[in-house]
Order: structure tokens, then sequence, then C-alpha cells
């Protein structure tokens, strides 16, 4: 397979810097209304600081990928004493809980690092140096593309299965001939 | 489309179990802004003078500010008002954290309270639910408990929930509404919401709030947190540490408290230790501050580091900013250990880090003095900090003794007779005041003690620097960029302001320059009050990144309005006069407007009366410190003096 150069866009969250002020969470939810900055809701922001006050936790989370389906297990970790919720440090958006979807359809949210920006807003509004971005380049293994007709067709047998996509597929053609 | 503000408030009557959601005027808006002004407003409209504190009549509003929301960094105040069971004035506590911006994600502007719940309650809202639900299981309980506990019922770590503690619950004078980081703690709110039966508000919101102008909006906001970085990167020399920086006090971060602990009084606002501060003090000080300080912290949007988390060992975790750090330990003439162990419990009770500790230190004189008797506080402890827990117990649940104390110094005074009176020597319109006691009159600080209606002086003064600097080259260069001053005669002010001879206090700031210099800092405060901006990042420090020059585009841009300087001068000097006027109704006159006797060793009657006759006038308010009618209607507010006359208040042509 043929080696192509990707750039790698990192945020580095240093959790221990921050002062729970959920500064980035209000300007990405700004940054993604349309048009842009026109409307604030934390609740639709990519990155949520997970916290529990007296409990000393501020976590910075960003939006993952989407996941159809719950994991088999949950996971709880306590670092430094400090016991974390379940599923605190994951990043994606499932059916197990509330963040990462828009508020009113449910639909989920992901993080794009303010594609198109010299560098994620969130970065850019926390003082407190909490957050910080760095590109890099990798070489990698040239992926085989999907096309988008793919990807669609990739989610559908997601949510439906296989079996009721193709019966659909098959059903549709039929009717068209 | 409204902007900025939702255009709704949650109005709710505890008695009957009825809420609505009711759309506000927009031209209220335009009146008043938001915040304190229309709390004001509503105060006015629904709240005759008759009405008694613990009336079912009494609202009790918690209000967000118009910018609270949007992401203008530090606008997340949370605007508490209703009448003082303490003052009997109106009420108007504030307090920082995350709770009205999470109202207005809500989609709502006010919770306004009114009523009374025969049992216990909390208000449950989240969007377009609201629940008044049962609260009997949380009766006792402490402010972060409860917080803690409503948050576990409802299975939603962000709801944001303001409660009372058991200060509240029994109507303490001086019982705050804490929520974790903050409290909105003067004027005895707390007591209020305790009579309503209402032991919290608990709030989640999901919704948007729509800015008119965004990319301009946005901007502007980039543009205060670059002044901000740069502000934090230049600490103003030449004035103490809490004030070279931003910010409200940074307390929790410094460890430096030579300023407080040799200028302000121990005990119950007696004792001046000038050789207190000592480099082993600093480091025993040091030493505590850094082991139980967990991690420094804001409030929403906000880059600042005011609070912070502090877990002393054996102690449940809490959070504290500013000057609570201080008052329990000088009450007591202890240390900071105790400091913060005795600000944990007292924070769960929900009581005025301020007046509580003095309630206590006064209570200690009179049974020095023989005004209280040993019969009096049997089973207290004899050591000193036992006395003070013991004390703090005593108050919270009204037991023996604490019934009396529970009503703050003025009123414990008054009913204990036998001379009592002289040791609640550190009050203004019946509230504990800062410990501070000075040699010379200062005239700005005069008018602001005696004339401010938040009767706190933090709250009341900022911008203009508390002394003149040593010397000619540190004036200039703090004038040097300035942009701060509404006009360069300020910077004239301070330029001929000197620590002695012909220009120094307390002929110098002059009549005129005084008038001017008050009436700018509390322009800033209204302004705040109105925005939900925090006077950390505003009307309190020097050169803080809001000013009366872009204010306006703010609030432009956030809502839409046309707004320029003139104009918000205006709606600023409406708010103020409203708020007077709902006082005026309820009684304040001339006599009332003194800062304690002793606050200055020095004192100028004549001088101080010219002083204050000056500023009524300037203010547009008659010699006895009532509104006048041409001034109330320059500023639209013609039905207050049709109000004022008819009750006889005002007279007409004796203006």
């Amino acid at each position: 397979m043929a080696k192509i150069k990707k750039k790698v866009k990192v945020i580095k969250v240093d959790a221990d810097k921050c002062n729970g002020c959920r500064g980035c969470e209000i300007v990405c939810s700004a940054f993604h209304a349309a048009p842009k900055y026109s409307d604030i809701n934390p609740a639709k922001s990519r990155i949520q600081v997970i916290s529990h006050r007296l409990r000393n936790i501020w976590l910075p989370v960003f939006a993952g990928e989407y996941a159809p389906a719950e994991c088999m297990g949950r996971d709880q970790y306590i670092i430094d004493g400090k016991e974390y919720d379940e599923c605190n440090f994951c990043r994606a958006a499932c059916p197990s809980r509330d963040i990462f979807k828009e508020p009113d359809s449910g639909l989920p949210l992901k993080c794009d690092m303010c594609e198109g920006e010299d560098k994620p807003k969130c970065v850019e509004w926390c003082l407190n140096d909490v957050l910080t971005y760095e590109e890099r380049e990798e070489e990698v293994d040239e992926d085989v593309k999907l096309d988008d007709v793919e990807v669609g067709l990739e989610s559908m047998i997601d949510k439906y299965g296989r079996e009721k996509v193709l019966d659909t597929i098959a059903r549709m053609s039929q009717k068209e001939e | 489309m409204r902007y900025a503000e939702t255009g709704y408030n949650l109005e709710v009557d505890l008695s009957r179990g009825n809420i609505e959601r009711v759309e506000t005027d927009p031209r209220l808006t335009e009146l008043h802004l938001g915040g304190l002004g229309t709390n004001a407003r509503i105060l006015w409209d629904r709240v005759p003078p008759e009405t008694e504190p613990f009336s079912p009549d009494n609202p009790l509003i918690l209000s967000t500010g118009l910018l609270c929301g949007t992401p203008a960094p530090g606008a997340n105040r949370t605007i508490v008002t209703t009448i003082s069971p303490l003052t009997r004035y109106l009420a108007y506590s504030m307090m920082g954290g995350f709770w009205a911006p999470e109202l207005k994600y809500a989609g709502y502007d006010k919770v306004i309270l009114r009523g009374k719940s025969a049992d216990l309650v909390y208000l449950y809202i989240n969007n377009d639910k609201v629940e008044i639900r049962d609260a009997s299981h949380l009766r006792g309980k402490g402010s972060n408990e409860t917080a803690e506990l409503i948050r576990r019922e409802l299975k939603d770590p962000n709801v944001q929930v303001s409660a009372i503690g058991l200060a509240g619950e029994n109507r303490v004078f001086f019982a705050s509404i804490e929520q974790g980081r903050s409290s909105a703690s003067r004027g005895g709110i707390g007591a209020v919401m305790g009579d309503k039966g209402v032991k919290a508000v608990a709030v989640r919101g999901t919704k948007d709030v729509n800015i008119a102008r965004p990319a301009e909006f946005v901007e502007l906001c980039n543009g205060v947190l670059r002044y901000i970085k740069d502000r934090e990167s230049k600490p103003i020399p030449g004035v103490m540490p809490i004030l070279a920086g931003l910010g409200s006090p940074q307390e929790m971060k410094l460890i430096d408290e030579e300023w407080h602990t040799t200028n302000f009084m121990w005990g119950n606002s007696r004792t001046r230790r000038k050789d207190f501060w000592t480099k082993d003090i600093e480091e025993k000080w040091r030493e505590t501050q850094e082991s139980v300080r967990t991690r420094l912290i804001s409030c929403y949007n906000c880059p600042m580091k005011c609070g912070a988390t502090i877990s002393v060992p054996g102690v449940a975790t809490y959070m504290m900013k500013c000057f609570t750090k201080l008052t329990y330990t000088m009450a007591a003439f202890s240390d900071l250990d105790f400091g913060f162990r005795i600000a944990q419990r007292a924070t769960e009770y929900g009581v005025d880090g301020f007046s509580a500790p003095q309630v206590m230190a006064f209570a200690l004189e009179l049974l020095e003095a023989g005004i209280l008797k040993e019969s009096d506080v049997a089973g207290m402890p004899a050591d000193n900090e036992g006395k003070f827990y013991w004390l703090l117990d005593r108050i919270v649940r009204r037991e023996g003794i604490g019934d009396v104390l529970a009503d703050g110094t003025y009123w414990a005074a008054k009913k204990l007779g036998s001379g009592a009176e002289e040791y609640a020597h550190n009050n203004i319109k019946k509230q504990e005041q800062l410990p501070l006691k000075l040699g010379m009159l200062n005239p700005v600080y005069y008018l602001m003690y005696s004339t401010g209606e938040k009767i706190n002086i933090t709250q009341i003064e900022g911008q203009f620097p508390q002394a003149p600097f040593m010397t000619k080259e540190e004036t200039e260069e703090f004038i040097r960029d300035w942009i701060h001053v509404p006009d360069d005669r300020f910077k004239e002010y301070l330029r001929k302001w000197e620590f002695r001879g012909e220009f120094s206090n307390p002929y110098y700031p002059d009549i005129q320059a005084s008038c001017d210099i008050v009436d700018w800092q509390e322009m800033m405060h209204y302004i705040d009050d109105a925005l939900g901006m925090c006077a950390g990042l505003s009307s309190f420090p020097l050169k803080p990144p809001y000013h009366i020059h872009n204010y306006p585009s703010f609030i432009t841009a956030a809502t839409g309005l046309d707004m320029d300087e003139a104009g918000l001068a205006k709606i600023t000097r409406r708010n103020r006069m409203l708020v007077r006027s709902v006082n005026v109704r309820r009684g304040l006159r001339r006599a009332d407007e003194k800062p304690p006797e002793d606050h200055w060793k020095k004192r100028f009657p004549e001088l101080e009366q010219e002083l204050l006759s000056t500023y009524y006038k300037f203010k547009g308010w008659n010699m006895n410190g009532i509104p006048t009618r041409e001034k109330l209607e320059e500023l639209d507010l013609g039905y207050v003096a049709e109000d004022l006359e008819k009750r006889g208040i005002l007279k007409d042509g004796q203006d």
C-alpha cells in the first residue's frame, strides 16, 4: 500500500490547570451556530467540562465518534484517589448518555477542530493553558476511501441490519423496473 | 426574537402552587436593561411600602443580568432582590457562580417567588418543565449537602443549585443563599427564601441564547480576553497586592495579607494590630493556605481564579472566595486554620461572612461587659475558638441567646438594651460593615458609605485609586493608559491628590470632585448589576476590561438596542433612582445616611453635611435625600413622583 502524509491535529488537555469556567463550551457552541456566533448553548458544545466540584474533578472532554450502541461494559476510574463517574473519559456520543448530542434532535455532535480556523476556538479561549493545540505530520498507509454512498449505507446497516437494507434495495429496484 | 435576554420570567406562587411562564415587555429592557434594573421596577410596581419582609407579598426575585449566558466574559451574576428583614429596605445581594447562565439556557430571565409554601419545597426548573418538589428530606441539611443531594436525586450532575442552609430555614437576618462556588449574602435574603418555605432552586437548561450582531459581539469578547491576558501580565505597581490585578481580591491565590491584617480591625471591629504581620505569620499562613487549597477556580465564563476548593483535614470540602478567609479569623483573634475550618460550617449553614463573625464577637463583648450574663451562654465552651463554634450553632438554630443574635447586632442590641447599642457600633442602615476604622476622613468614601444603597462598600467602590500614589512619576505612569475614566477631569483629580497638604483628605478631592468620583463608581456598579457582570472584571478593580466607553457596544451588539454612552448613563441613573425611590417610600431619609461614628478618628461634621447636601443636589434629590419631581420626570419616572406626592413624601413645589 502507498504511504501518504497525514496531518495529525492534537488538543492537549492539562486538566490540572482547569479553573472550571467552561469558556471552551461557550465559544464552541457559538462558533458552530448558524450563522456563526448567533446563539450560545453549552449543551450543544463539542467539548464538555465534566465537573464534580467537591471531588475536585474538572475534566474537559471532546466529542469523538458517534457510537450506535452502548459498550458491552462500562469503565470507571479512580486516579489519585479521585473517583470518576462511569464513562467520564469516553468521547463517544452513545445511547447510554446525553452528552455530545443536540439537545432538541438528539443528533450526535463531533469535534471538528474548528476546520478552517488557525486553531480550535476552545484553545483560543482558554487563558489558563488547559487546552493547547499541536499539529504534526505522520506517514501512514493510504486508506481505501469510502465514497459518500458507502458511508451512508454503512450507517443504515448499523442502524437497521444488513438484511433489512439489502431487502429494501432489492424491493426498490424491482419497483423501478 | 429577543436577543441576549429570553423575554420570559417564571412567576411562582408558592401559596397556591401555581407556576406561570410570563412574557416580559421589551420596553422594560429599553428602560432598565435587566438584572437589578428590572428587579427594582418589579419591587416598585408590586410591593407597597407597608409590606413586611416576611409577608407572603414580599417577592424574592432571582434574576439573571442582561448579558448572562452570552459569551461576554464574566457575565454570570445572579441578582437577588427582595425586601430585607435586616435593613427593611430593598436588598440586592448578588452571586457569581453558574446559576444565572443556566437559567437563561432554561429559557427564563428571572424567577419570581411569591406567597409561602406550607411545607419545605424546592423548585426544579428543567427547560419548559418546572416542578415544585418536596424538600422535607432536605430540612436542616447544609447548602452544599443540599445541592449534592438534589443532583443525585435528579440524576443530573449539570443541575445548578442555589440553596439555603439552616440559617435561612430559621430566618436568621443575615442568612445567605449559597451556590457552591458563590453566595448572595447581604441583607438576609436567605431568610426570605426560608420564610417562603423554599430550600433550593435547581436549574438545568439546554436552550439557545441569541445574539443580535454575532460577529461584532464575539470580536468584542475576544478583545476582553486579550485585554485580561495583557492586564494580568502587568500588575499595577504602588498599590496593595489585592488591587494590583483584576478579579475580586485574589485572596485564595495570595498569601500576603499584611494589608488586611494590619489595617482592618480584629474582634468586634475594635482592635488594630499594626505589627501583626511578621515573617513567621506569613510562613505559617502560607503553609495553612497551601495545604488546604486544592484548586483555584472561577465562575462561569471567566478566566480569573478568585475562588478555591478548600479541603481542611477532617472537614468536608467546600468552596470559598474573598474576604471570608479572614473575617472569622480576625473576629476571634485566631489564625488562618481556624478561619478555614469555621468557614466550612458557616457555608453549610449559609450565613453572611461579614455579619456572622461580627455578631459573635459582639456577643462576647457584651458578655465581658456584663450586659449578657453567664446564664445567657450556659454551656458555652471556655476556649476561644470553641465559643465561636458554639455561638454559630446557637444562632443558626435560634436557640436561647442565638435567637436574639440571629437578628444581627442592630436589632439584638435594641432588644437587649442596658447599653448594648454602644457595642453595635459598626453598622450602616442596620447592617454590619467591613471591620475598618481609619484616621482621617476620606470625602469620597464618606459619600459612598453614606449614600450607597448596597450598604456594602466593596460593591460601591472601585475604579479610582483608594489613595494617592507616592510620587508624581507613579501617578503619571498610572494615568498614561487610564482610558477608563469618563473624561479627563478624573485624571486631574488624581494628579492633584496628595498625601499631605492642601490637596489631601479631607478637603481634597474637593466636594465637586468627590461627587464626580462617587457618581462614576456608582454608575459602573449599576451597569454591572443590570448586565450581570462581575464587579471583579469591571467596577471594582483599577483599569478593568469593561468600562463606560466600551459597554455601549457590548449592549448594542448583544441586544440590537441602539446604545451610546449618554443613553447608558441615563438608564443607570434611572435604575439608581428607582432603587432610592423604593427605599424612600419605605422611610429612608437623610438621617439614615451616615457611616459608623467611629469609622474615622478625625471627623468634620460641617464638611460632611456640605458633602452630603452637594451630592444630594448633584443627584437630583432634595435636602432630605428624596428624589425631586424634576429629576424623576427627566428619567421617565413621573409615575414615581406621583406616588411619592400622593403619599405626602414628596411635597409639591418643595424640591
